[in-house]
């Protein structure tokens, strides 16, 4: 049996109340041991709040050749960005 | 406050500092030659915390000694017999399991004890065991895991970790000795009798070597001489060869 | 630079003629600076070249934890040693991220590692040089780090996107370095005349070998072509090299030491300052396995690999036994 530790992506939630973001990946024999070392790599410098690890094989990802089929159609539905509308300049700001 | 022994309470700080002092050199020796990077980087995390609160400890005790004497005179300038460190911190580090489980059996000392000085009567000692506690807090969970991992591996593993066990048993009895000084500290309200400590600390312990598959060794003999200063190691001698040679060798400079 | 003489995996930059159309798509995208990921389709070559770039700034990273590891138990103050040894993780923290990067094309870490140790890859030549003096920390990192700066920030401009992000990561985290290094040999620099003479000391011994970091020129280098092509390589060596001198020597003045070089002269038509060549005779020694500390550098580190199996066996052991015994409950 091959003797890798298995691979962890990470995700970390920064100081401000945001998402929990991929910040990268490493090496641990098991879950807690993958957030603990999250922990004492990428949160060095005050990093983070939060710490969410996943096992990289469990990941499921989107194929790059369907980049077009997944996201082109939204390019056009421009009336969905606010910046579509011209509200008068006496209504004030919406 | 007035009423207490400045020269047990530099006494008692020095054995706070020194014990985090060596502890923390010896830890910082493995950076770049760790099991594997997550270790070798997890390691130097807790050296850092070490050496931090050697800052404070030695720094409030320098304060106290009232000699203008730093934390840093006080780290590179004393000789052997002026160290106060328990001994178990001075052990060379052996291979990575001993070290890991040497750091887990004084984790769980320090946890104990800061807890105990969270509420110490002087606010000065009562702080930096606020901020060591949370460092504590989490190099004692690590290096349990640690432990328990390694003592219920694989068969190599358990091995090794139940032989540094048979190693470092004889030197974890020191932790819990009391003295005059430790008296003083009692009576001011200052720090906890240390042999106070011991039944929380067998009982921490236990269950995680328990966990481990480890098996406790027969007997309590106890080495002793680091905290009194009577009789260090051998080597601590060489440790501090290390440590202290550019202030020795050019002194007055600044770094 | 902590890369390296990387080979680039093929010869000749092929014209958009010569090009398939997934390879025409390819260098397009390249060339418009949208990045390459992991799932995208990418030429063999290019995927090769990646690795062995990325493995060996890995490789240095990891390796180059020895030459300031070297002083972490002999640093002069407490500051001084917390401050060693933060920096020194955090080589073992850009080392970890560089083989995360190299990760995502498919190599794992412990294939890297396992090349490295049988000699089939390499790492950067600037540490196989020794430290002698308590001020060659402070030269390493003023002088190494900083020179890895001036490759890494190019660098952050990538085309593969997790090495682009790799780099943009180590390179917010590097400028400490820098700055810690250059407090540090100032401080020796305005000091004692023992203190003087260990800055200076370190400054000729070290400043030959920063040069070579970079690499030797471009002319006769092979491989930059099709490298910078794929913008796997951002600037060519000379120009970085330059970049490096010109930022370097007015810091050199300010510490009031003398010039590691009696041609350092600055040319008022180019624009630069005006240096030695490095000696390469040396430099292609050091590559060959002839530095001063090959030999110890990679017994270390295969030491500290070897000797940590059984922790690595033994904590994997028991993460499946703790999986195993979840299982059975459930």
């Amino acid at each position: 049996m091959k003797n890798e530790w298995p691979l962890w992506e990470v995700f970390i939630r920064g100081q401000h109340g945001l998402n929990h973001r991929h910040v990268g990946s490493l090496h641990a024999p098991d879950a807690e041991m993958a957030i603990k070392n999250a922990r004492d790599v990428y949160t060095r410098r005050n990093e983070g709040v939060s710490i969410w690890v996943v096992e990289a094989r469990h990941i499921a990802a989107s194929a790059p050749g369907d980049k077009g089929p997944l996201f082109d159609p939204s390019e056009s539905k421009i009336y969905r960005h606010p910046t579509f509308y011209d509200i008068p300049e006496e209504v004030g700001h919406m | 406050m007035a009423e207490v022994d400045q020269k047990a309470l530099f006494e008692f700080l020095l054995r706070m500092g020194d014990n985090t002092l060596v502890l923390g050199h010896r830890v910082s020796e493995w950076c770049g030659h760790s099991p594997i990077l997550e270790e070798d980087i997890a390691l130097a995390n807790t050296a850092l915390d070490l050496i931090g609160q050697t800052q404070l400890w030695l720094g409030l005790a320098g304060e106290v000694e009232g000699k203008g004497r730093s934390a840093d005179d006080l780290a590179f300038l004393r000789d052997v017999w002026d160290f106060r460190n328990v001994l178990l911190t001075e052990l060379p580090n052996g291979d990575f399991g001993r070290t890991l489980l040497r750091q887990f059996l004084f984790d769980a000392w320090a946890s104990i004890m800061l807890g105990r000085l969270q509420k110490s009567s002087d606010p000065r000692i009562a702080a930096i065991a606020e901020k060591a506690s949370k460092e504590v807090a989490y190099h004692v969970e690590r290096s349990a895991d640690t432990v328990v991992g390694l003592g219920d591996g694989t068969q190599e593993s358990h091995d090794r970790m139940q032989a540094a066990l048979e190693y470092l048993w004889p030197y974890v009895g020191e932790m819990f000795q009391s003295d005059d000084v430790d008296a003083a500290m009692v009576a001011a309200g200052i720090a906890p009798d240390p042999a106070g400590l011991r039944a929380e600390y067998d009982a921490l312990i236990g269950a995680v070597l328990d966990e481990a598959t480890l098996t406790l060794p027969k007997g309590d003999f106890a080495h002793k001489g680091g905290r009194t200063g009577y009789m260090h190691t051998e080597h601590l001698g060489h440790m501090l060869c290390h440590m202290q040679w550019l202030q020795r060798a050019y002194p007055g400079c600044d770094w | 630079m902590y890369a390296q003489m990387i080979k680039t995996a093929r010869s000749g930059v092929k014209s958009r003629e010569e090009m398939s159309e997934q390879e025409r798509e390819f260098q397009d995208k390249v060339d418009n600076n949208i990045k390459i990921e992991p799932q995208d389709w990418m030429p063999d070559d290019y995927r090769a070249t990646l690795i062995r770039q990325m493995g060996q700034h890995a490789h240095s990273e990891v390796v180059g934890q020895l030459p300031e590891g070297n002083w972490i138990t002999r640093a002069p103050t407490l500051e001084r040693k917390a401050i060693l040894l933060a920096k020194v993780q955090d080589e073992a923290g850009h080392g970890l991220y560089l083989y995360s990067a190299a990760e995502t094309l498919g190599e794992t870490r412990d294939e890297l590692v396992n090349l490295l140790h049988e000699g089939k890859m390499k790492y950067s030549s600037i540490f196989n040089y020794p430290t002698l003096n308590w001020a060659d920390i402070g030269a390493v990192g003023w002088l190494v780090d900083g020179a890895a700066i001036v490759n890494q920030v190019a660098l952050q401009r990538t085309s593969y996107g997790p090495y682009s992000r790799a780099m943009i990561r180590i390179c917010k985290e590097e400028s400490f370095h820098a700055r810690q290094g250059y407090d540090a040999i100032r401080v020796l620099a305005q000091g004692s005349p023992e203190q003087k003479k260990m800055a200076q000391d370190a400054l000729n011994r070290l400043w030959f070998p920063a040069l070579m970091m970079f690499g030797p020129s471009d002319s006769e280098s092979v491989h930059s072509e099709q490298s910078m092509a794929w913008k796997i390589k951002v600037k060519s060596n000379d120009e970085l090299r330059q970049q490096f001198v010109d930022q370097t020597i007015p810091q050199i003045e300010y510490l009031g030491l003398d010039l590691p070089d009696p041609n350092i002269k600055w040319n008022e038509e180019r624009g630069h300052y005006d240096f030695s060549e490095p000696n390469w005779p040396e430099f292609f020694d050091v590559i060959k396995g002839n530095g001063p500390c090959n030999v110890d550098r990679m017994e270390k580190r295969v030491a500290a690999w070897e000797d940590g199996t059984w922790v690595r066996d033994g904590l994997l052991a028991h993460a499946r036994k703790k999986a195993a015994q979840k299982i059975a409950a459930e």
